[in-house]
């Protein structure tokens, strides 16, 4: 079962680019990344694209399908008409380096500025302990494979480049909430994902956890507990005078 | 270096704009005769069944029909226009307005920010809910503190009605409740007072068990929320056919 399918691919660079058109051999059972491939290997042998494990596992073939950011090698062919035209682009809210692949370095450096896991000071490696329960909610945070759908997809960042350096964007966020529900972080989470993540910036739309492949349920689960969090340390008196009350830190 | 240069505003070919049309629309028909009923000021007491209507529950001025105040009028008969209701419509607003679930639908579907995923929103700055107004939205906790008791009052009404028999009504008012409580106990913020907030799971047992239940039904909230919106106003409409005496109530004991 195979057909000729309609393509349009973004090309280009920083300098300029724009939609080509191409019509490629789609076979049953393929994938869009298969189809860019093959793109490649008859027609198009420059074509940038960024891939790596063709298995939803490595976060390398993020780009936008039809609009809608997605992994290129997650998405079926058979999800589309065999008469529809497919457009092909690269993610929007980073900079374009060639064709499909961009510079995603935007997310390392919001990487770095969330402070690593701080375990007790009178703890030492390999004393770790804690129940299974109480990791619960981290664990799911850590199934992220960093293809940075959600930093794309943000409107946050994604409609307002000048939003990129207040606001970390649902990746970094959920990376603090992580921390901030592990059992032995010691840090101080809660005023950084305030002031120095710009967790306000956050309208929990949900197309973070629309696109995620993994399935996170980055709003619900990380991001709305953060707010919450913030909200009992900035916005809640009766929290604060519960702490006072009875001396919690 | 800059972005790739596309000039559409998206490239989406599905109907994206449906949902935030849909949502729209039930929002506005919705707050359409919300408006109405509050401001009719009149049929919302069956005095023969003792059902009222939760729209306009507790009914605390003096204006109210004596009978209907079950915690007495502490309130004096309001000014103008103004009804009952317009002394606890704004705790219900409130925490409809500020919960989590409705801010997604209100900020897409009428603010469009943005109106779909993917798709560009049309505003020249963003500051999402760091500057007032806003930034009140973190205030939904007070909202479900004072939802949760006039959850109680609808709760009280109801089990009152059961009072005089059984009708069509009192089921009505039942699932309204339920479906009160359900939406009331599914709120982000009950998930966070119940337990959300701890670090350590394992040395509360008991508050890890609540936050595991209301978890589950937090996963229905937008559910919930649409389910437990609609059926106020059925239940209003009920009512309100039956105090009018445009239908009569459906009777299976007295």
């Amino acid at each position: 079962m195979s057909y000729q399918g309609k393509f349009r691919v973004w090309r280009g660079d920083d300098s300029g680019g724009g939609l080509e058109d191409f019509t490629v051999e789609v076979n049953e059972g393929e994938v869009v990344l298969d189809i860019i491939h093959r793109l490649q290997a008859t027609q198009a042998p420059d074509l940038a694209v960024r891939w790596n494990c063709k298995a939803g596992k490595c976060g390398s073939c993020s780009a936008e399908v039809n609009g809608r950011p997605r992994l290129l090698c997650m998405t079926r062919m058979s999800i589309f008409e065999e008469a529809e035209t497919i457009t092909v682009t690269p993610m929007r809210t980073f900079p374009i380096i060639r064709d499909l692949v961009t510079d995603v370095s935007f997310n390392y450096t919001k990487a770095r500025e969330v402070p690593s896991f701080q375990p007790p000071k009178d703890l030492a490696p390999g004393e770790y302990r804690m129940q299974q329960v109480d990791v619960e909610r981290s664990q799911e945070f850590r199934k992220c494979i960093e293809c940075f759908l959600c930093q794309n997809t943000c409107h946050v960042v994604r409609d307002h480049e000048e939003n990129k350096e207040a606001f970390s964007g649902p990746r970094f966020l959920m990376r603090v909430a992580e921390l901030e529900m592990h059992p032995l972080d010691t840090a101080d989470r809660v005023d950084q994902a305030q002031d120095d993540h710009g967790l306000g910036y956050c309208n929990i739309t949900k197309c973070c956890s629309e696109v995620c492949p993994e399935h996170i349920h980055i709003t619900d689960n990380a991001l709305i507990p953060m707010k919450e969090r913030v909200a009992d340390r900035k916005y809640d008196p009766i929290v604060w005078l519960g702490n006072k009350l009875f001396r919690r830190s | 270096m800059a972005r790739a240069q596309i000039a559409a505003r998206t490239l989406r070919t599905d109907r994206w704009w449906l949902p935030p049309l849909t949502t729209f629309a039930g929002l506005l028909l919705i707050s359409i005769y919300a408006a109405f009923r509050t401001f009719q000021g009149d049929f919302y007491w069956v005095d023969q069944y003792h059902y009222l209507t939760p729209m306009y529950s507790p009914c605390l001025s003096e204006e109210c029909v004596p009978a209907a105040s079950h915690f007495g009028q502490p309130l004096p008969a309001l000014p103008g226009f103004l009804t009952p209701p317009v002394v606890i419509i704004p705790f219900l607003l409130g925490f409809r307005i500020t919960c989590y679930y409705y801010r997604k639908a209100y900020y897409r579907a009428a603010w469009a920010s943005p109106p779909a995923c993917a798709v560009a929103e049309p505003h020249a700055k963003y500051t999402g809910e760091t500057r007032f107004p806003l930034i009140a939205q973190n205030l939904h906790r007070y909202f479900f503190y004072a939802a949760s008791i006039l959850l109680c009052v609808n709760i009280y009404d109801t089990v009152l009605a059961f009072g005089t028999g059984l009708g069509l009504g009192n089921l009505i008012l039942l699932v309204n409740v339920s479906l009160l409580a359900a939406y009331t106990l599914s709120c982000h913020s009950c998930r966070h007072i119940a337990g959300g907030r701890l670090k350590h799971f394992s040395k509360h047992p008991v508050r890890y068990w609540m936050w595991t239940q209301v978890s589950k039904l937090n996963n229905r909230h937008m559910q919930l929320a649409w389910a437990s919106l609609i059926f106020v106003c059925l239940t209003d409409l009920y009512v309100a056919l039956v105090a009018s005496e445009t239908i009569s109530d459906l009777r299976f004991i007295n």
